[in-house]
Parts: C-alpha cells; sequence; structure tokens
C-alpha cells in the first residue's frame, strides 16, 4: 500500500456472486478463522468479520492502526503484524501484537505489544510496510516477507513461539523488487512468493495485479515461470483484472482442508459496487506445478458430469431423444450421399435435416412422474432431464466465497436435495430447506466438490458421489476420489 | 467406420461364432449341461469371487420380450409371467409353463466374473435375441450386515431386486459394466437374502454381473451363496 489509507465501509446491498453483506477493504490481511468465524484486518483498522465466510459486517478494529497488517494463528495466539510510516517514506515500522483469540466477546480477549520485527530507515533499499506471514510446514519455522517499491522485498525470520524476531542481527534477504503486499505458501516441494504488481489506490485505474515466482528454499531465488527472477522484476501472472473487477492484490491462502484450498484478496475497484474496494475470497487452483486464481462459480445451467465415471447426473426418467425418437434404420450412403450415390440412398446418417432446436423442458416433461424422483447417472445426451440450472439462493447464507445455491432441472422447479439416509432425491419443488442447499467448491484441479449444507439427521458432512457408473450418491469426502470430483460443464 | 453396437457386429462374425457354438450346444442340449462358461453346481454352498462377485444363480430359460427403454422395460418385468414371481426360489430343474411353453429352472456356477446369459440359452437351443431371463440367487450372511449396496452390470437392460424391494432398474441398450448400476444403501439380513434380476436382452451378446460393496465401496466377500437342491 504505498499510497494513503482508504478507509472503506461499505453496506452494500447483495449482488449476486459477490461476497455478501458489507466487505469493503483496502489490503486485507489474510483469512483466519477463530471459534467458527472468519477475520480479517485491512488498512487504517478496518476489521470485517463473517459467521460463515460469504456474508461479511464490519468487525472490531485493532489497537494499532496501520498498513496492510497481516495475521497468522500459531498454537493458542493470534499474531498480527502491522505496519506504519514513522516519517517520510520509505522510513517504516513493523509492529507486532498479540491475542488468544479475535472473537472481542471472549473474556481471553487482550491484545499484547510485541514489539518492532523489522524496520526500513528511509534511505535503505526497502520500505517496511505490508508484512506476510509463512509458517513453513517443512520445519515449523516462522518468516516475514515485507516491503513496498522502494527496493526489495525482504525476509527474515521469527520466533514461532514469540512471534518475535529471531536473530534481529541477522541482515534480511532480499527476495524480490518492484512490488509490495507479498506472501509466500508452499507445496509440493516449491515455495511460492506471491506479491502485487502495479499501481494501487487509483480506483478503476489501479493497475495491481498479483504476480508469483517459485523456489527450492525459502530463501530463494524465486523465479517465474520464464526463468526471470523476481528480484530482477520477474513474476508470473496469478490474478488479474477481469469480468467487473479491476486492481487485484494481496494475497493470502484460506486453507480449509480436504485439499480445498482458497485465497483471500481485494479488488482496488468493484464496477458493480461504484467503483469501490472490496474484499474477495476464490478457489486456489494448481496447474503444472504452478498457482492459479481460480473463479467462484457464476450461475447458470450446466451438464454436471462424474470425473470417475465420465456419466452426467440426470433426473432418473425416460430420456427422449432431441429432436425425437427415430426408428432405427439402414446406414445408407453417409452425409451428403443422396440417392444415387451408390450408397444405399437415405439412411440413419443423413439427419432429419435443419436445426434441431434444443429440448423443450416443457413438452418432454410431461411424462415425467409428479413428486419426487430418483437421480442416476447416464452418458450425456443433451436431453432436459440432464440439465441442471444452479442459481443463489437469497438470505441463505453461505461459505467462504460463494452464496448456497440450488440446483434445479432446468427449466422446473424440481430440486436436488439430500435424504436422510445419505441419499439423494429430485423433490417436485424447491422449498428451501438445507438439505436443498448445495455449496460448491472448485477443487485444485478445476473439478469441483458439490455438498448439502446439511443431510437430513446428521451432523456429518457429505459430498455428492457417483457410486457405480449410472448412480449417484453422499459420500464423506476423500479429496482423492475422482467419484467425488465434478465437471460443471455448459451444456 | 466401426461402431460399438453390437447390431452393428459383422455379419461373418456373428455366423462364425454362431457356428462354432451351435457344435458345442448341440452336444450340451442332448445332456441339458450348460454352456461352457457354466458349470452345474458341485458343492452345497459357494463363497464370492476374489472380487466379491455372486458365482451361483438359478437361471429361467428365456421368456419371449422386447424393447429396452425405461418403460417397456419396467411393464415387462412386471408382467406376471408364472406364480410367485416375486417371491419364489424355485429349484435347479422347476418347471414351469408361461406363454404356453414349458421352461426350466438351471442352477450354475458360472467360471467367470459375469454370467453369459447368450452362452446358457444359446446351449439350451433358445432364442438369446428379445428375451427375458429371470435370475434368483441366495445370499447367506452370518450376521447383518448395513450399509451395503448391490452393484451390477448387465446387456442389456435388467431390474434388480433384494429381498423383494426393487433396488436397481437400468435401461437402454448398454453393455455389461462392472458395478454400473449400484443400489442405495440397504441391509442384507442375518441368514438368507434373496437376489433376483430380470435381464432383458435386444440382440446380440448377453450377460450380467453382481456382487455387493461394503460401506467403503470394497467388494463383500462374508457371505456364502447357496442354492436348494431339489
Amino acid at each position: 500500500m504505498k499510497h494513503t489509507f482508504l478507509v472503506t465501509a461499505l453496506a452494500l446491498a447483495s449482488l449476486a456472486l459477490a461476497l455478501d453483506g458489507q466487505f469493503g477493504i483496502h489490503d486485507p490481511s489474510t483469512v483466519v478463522r477463530c471459534n467458527g468465524k472468519f477475520y480479517t484486518y485491512g488498512t487504517g483498522g478496518s476489521s470485517l468479520v463473517s459467521d460463515d465466510g460469504w456474508n461479511w459486517r464490519r468487525g472490531t478494529a485493532l489497537p494499532r492502526r496501520g498498513m496492510a497488517p497481516d495475521v497468522i494463528h500459531i498454537g493458542d495466539r493470534y499474531y498480527v503484524y502491522v505496519a506504519a510510516n514513522i516519517g517520510a517514506q520509505p522510513k517504516a515500522a513493523i509492529n507486532m501484537i498479540w491475542n488468544k483469540t479475535l472473537d472481542p466477546d471472549s473474556p481471553d480477549y487482550k491484545w499484547e505489544e510485541g514489539g518492532v520485527v523489522a524496520s526500513s530507515d528511509g534511505v535503505e533499499d526497502c520500505n517496511a510496510i505490508d508484512p506476510g506471514l509463512f509458517l513453513d510446514p517443512n520445519d515449523g519455522r516462522l518468516w516475514l516477507v515485507y516491503g513496498s517499491y522502494f527496493g526489495y522485498i525482504r525476509l527474515v525470520e521469527l520466533d514461532p513461539k514469540t512471534g518475535t524476531r529471531r536473530n534481529p542481527n541477522d541482515q534480511p534477504r532480499n527476495l524480490a523488487i518492484n512490488c509490495e503486499a507479498s506472501d509466500m505458501i508452499y507445496r509440493d516441494g516449491w515455495y511460492y512468493l506471491l506479491a502485487t504488481h502495479g499501481s494501487c489506490c487509483r480506483g478503476a485505474d489501479s493497475g495491481y495485479n498479483i504476480r508469483m515466482g517459485r523456489a527450492k528454499k525459502v530463501t530463494g531465488p524465486f523465479l517465474d515461470s520464464e526463468g526471470v527472477d523476481m528480484i530482477q522484476g520477474g513474476g508470473k501472472l496469478f490474478a488479474g483484472s477481469g469480468g467487473r473487477v479491476v486492481g487485484t492484490g494481496h494475497f493470502g491462502l484460506l486453507d480449509l482442508g480436504e485439499g480445498v484450498q482458497k485465497f483471500s484478496l481485494h479488488y482496488e475497484a468493484d464496477l458493480d459496487r461504484g467503483g469501490a474496494s472490496v474484499l474477495d475470497i476464490r478457489p486456489l487452483l494448481w496447474r503444472d506445478g504452478w498457482p492459479v486464481g481460480g473463479e467462484n462459480l457464476k450461475e447458470g445451467t450446466f451438464e454436471i458430469e462424474s470425473l470417475g465415471t465420465g456419466t452426467a447426473l440426470e433426473l432418473a426418467v425416460e430420456g427422449m431423444p432431441v429432436g425425437g425418437r427415430r426408428a432405427r434404420g439402414g446406414r445408407g450412403a453417409g452425409p451428403g450421399a443422396g440417392p444415387g450415390a451408390g450408397g444405399g440412398g437415405r439412411g440413419m446418417f443423413e439427419g432429419q435435416g435443419g436445426v434441431i432446436p434444443p429440448q423443450d423442458v416443457a413438452q418432454v416433461s410431461k411424462s415425467w412422474p409428479e413428486g419426487n424422483v430418483d437421480v442416476r447417472m447416464a452418458n450425456y445426451l443433451c436431453q432436459a432431464q440432464q440439465k441442471w440450472t444452479v442459481a443463489a439462493v437469497p438470505n441463505a447464507g453461505g461459505y467462504p466465497g460463494s452464496p448456497y445455491f440450488k440446483i434445479t432441472i432446468a427449466g422446473t422447479d424440481r430440486a436436488l436435495a439430500a435424504t436422510g439416509d445419505a441419499e439423494l432425491v429430485v423433490l417436485a419443488a424447491f422449498t428451501g430447506g438445507p438439505e436443498q442447499l448445495w455449496r460448491m467448491d472448485q477443487l485444485a484441479d478445476g473439478t469441483w466438490r458439490i455438498m448439502p449444507k446439511q443431510v437430513p439427521n446428521s451432523k456429518e458432512a457429505f459430498v455428492l458421489s457417483a457410486t457405480g457408473s449410472s448412480f449417484a450418491t453422499l459420500a464423506k469426502f476423500d479429496p482423492k476420489s475422482e467419484r467425488h470430483r465434478w465437471l460443471i460443464k455448459t451444456p | 467406420m466401426n461402431s460399438p453396437h453390437k447390431d452393428h457386429i459383422p455379419a461373418v462374425a456373428v455366423l462364425a461364432a454362431s457356428a462354432l457354438l451351435a457344435v458345442a450346444a448341440i452336444s450340451r442340449a442332448a445332456d441339458q449341461s450348460p454352456a461352457p462358461t457354466l458349470t452345474s453346481p458341485a458343492s452345497p454352498q459357494k463363497t464370492p469371487s476374489a472380487d466379491g462377485f455372486i458365482p451361483r444363480w438359478l437361471l429361467l430359460e428365456p421368456i419371449g420380450a422386447s424393447g429396452l427403454t425405461d418403460s417397456v422395460v419396467q411393464t415387462a418385468v412386471k408382467k406376471e409371467y408364472f406364480p410367485n414371481q416375486f417371491t419364489v426360489v424355485p429349484h435347479d430343474g422347476d418347471q414351469l409353463t408361461v406363454g404356453g411353453a414349458q421352461l426350466t429352472w438351471h442352477a450354475v456356477d458360472t467360471t467367470h466374473y459375469n454370467v453369459n446369459l447368450y452362452h446358457f440359452a444359446h446351449a439350451l437351443g433358445k432364442p438369446t435375441s428379445d428375451v427375458l431371463f429371470w435370475a434368483v440367487t441366495v445370499v447367506n450372511c452370518p450376521q447383518e450386515m448395513r450399509g451395503v449396496r448391490l452393484a451390477i452390470g448387465s446387456n442389456a437392460a435388467s431390474v434388480w431386486w433384494v429381498n423383494g424391494k426393487e433396488v436397481i432398474g437400468i435401461y437402454g441398450d448398454r453393455q455389461t459394466v462392472i458395478d454400473d448400476g449400484v443400489s442405495k444403501r440397504l441391509t442384507l439380513n442375518k441368514g438368507p437374502n434373496i437376489v433376483r434380476a430380470a435381464i432383458v436382452n435386444g440382440g446380440g451378446a448377453t450377460d450380467f454381473c453382481a456382487r455387493f460393496l461394503d460401506a467403503a465401496d470394497k467388494p463383500l466377500k462374508g457371505f456364502t451363496v447357496s442354492l436348494a437342491a431339489k
């Protein structure tokens, strides 16, 4: 955050597929969980809290106000690192404060000062703001990356037991240049440094974009996919502007476990919200050894196909071929071979002429049973009982990044639902029950985990699973099972 | 261009295969012994295969039936062909009359994971196309088994019952795929459990396979299969 504070606390009406509630913020910290709630802290003392990661509200400000905090939970402590200018830029310092809880209503809620962990003297090639914390899963060592444009992104080691600087006299290592808002993650033998390039704080004119490099050691060198070191300006794009949002910055990892990873960020300008700076949470995907900024599910009509079986979810009714049922005929001579072409004239490959329109669900559903109908899987044949409309359900809550959805047969109100015995049914109509609300998380490989908000009479979490080639059920999630991973395809 | 559809098997190949099978079938038809992949049970009970497939069945000689769509198959299998059609546990050699034709139940063990109904019918000189096969077996469990699933594959359409409850229906012109159709979770009783199937074939090859899966989707093996002798 290289310019002025931007304090945004917006009471925003719910718009489809953005976060809900009040989610205006700039330079959000990594989103962390405490006692079932989600918390993030931004520049200027702003704070957001959410019960589900979808609907956000203003939270309690930190006792230290500053720029672009970051927070990490280690043991029974939440360490928060907040930077502030202590003179003319780039003279700055990063202070640590810690608490046993982030919940102001808890009797344990009490902030303690931890002191300065990094600073810049206004002359050296660094601006000690924009802290990012990284706990190495390999050895438990805690690292701080920081910096903003004036010189380098730097790395120092902290003590995970106290959150303070481990060896204050050690010289910081330079990792990258010409960027800010850095953070680090690890996966499969690689350390990834993600940092924000471009300019901030200019609304829809902000060039903010998140870029990255990777290294075999936490100390670098961090090279991008073209082999350019980030200390020489390299950086592979992770997430940039698109759709109705401009200026992506301040990556933070939100690991939900079981292979479900998301990331938090802010947009400099959300065009649907007057160009305000807002928080978002999106799926974190992986491709060819690099993280990829995924996108939350957009409403629409889809084929829902099992990665494991290749068959598609459908209402268990007798299908009608698109264009109507045709008597099985001879092959004839094939397309374009008219009478006299030597192949026997018209055959099954000649088609029926003209454009065959999509199946009219109102027409074909006349033969479908009323009431509840089973669910099954079948080869996708573009038929009406195989097309599902996924639509957000207002005021039904959500999960990090998305609202709950209803999943209905396109053109009908027949709704997919979980049953009390952890099986599936399609109800005659959507009534809004929690067994009819679906959470759809995009997984690392781009497939989707689909799970009901609640299975009746059960406190356990289940996910949609193919069983055999031709049926579906609910099962405990196994990230390795292709049966639990789904392709959401445009029909 | 190749087509996987069995109606498209080159006529020469069909004729050649039929000729070979016919030779075997004639010799077997004379002593009522089943086809090469099927043998007469030689022990009181049988255990499932290494992959959990049920190897022992009572098969009724085929009944004429045509059509493979959901509604046509459901109508075909719900038609009453013989008394106690959905409850009887027949014996090897039992005979009954369907549409004026006398049909016999045959106890068989399959040497494969699947039960080859084409071999079965052909060896008996019976039609293999546009037919319905009834199959019954008895699964004996040492204790109640909850949360298991019946998992089947069939060529072509088939409907399945466990202890009288319909649990699977798969339709259309399809080939046998292991665990193609899988039931919802069900409970097998301690002691005998009756598994019943109706398989409808359009044309060409016809067979089925069946096994139970445990709560972890692993093949269930802790049971025996036995058919009452006449």
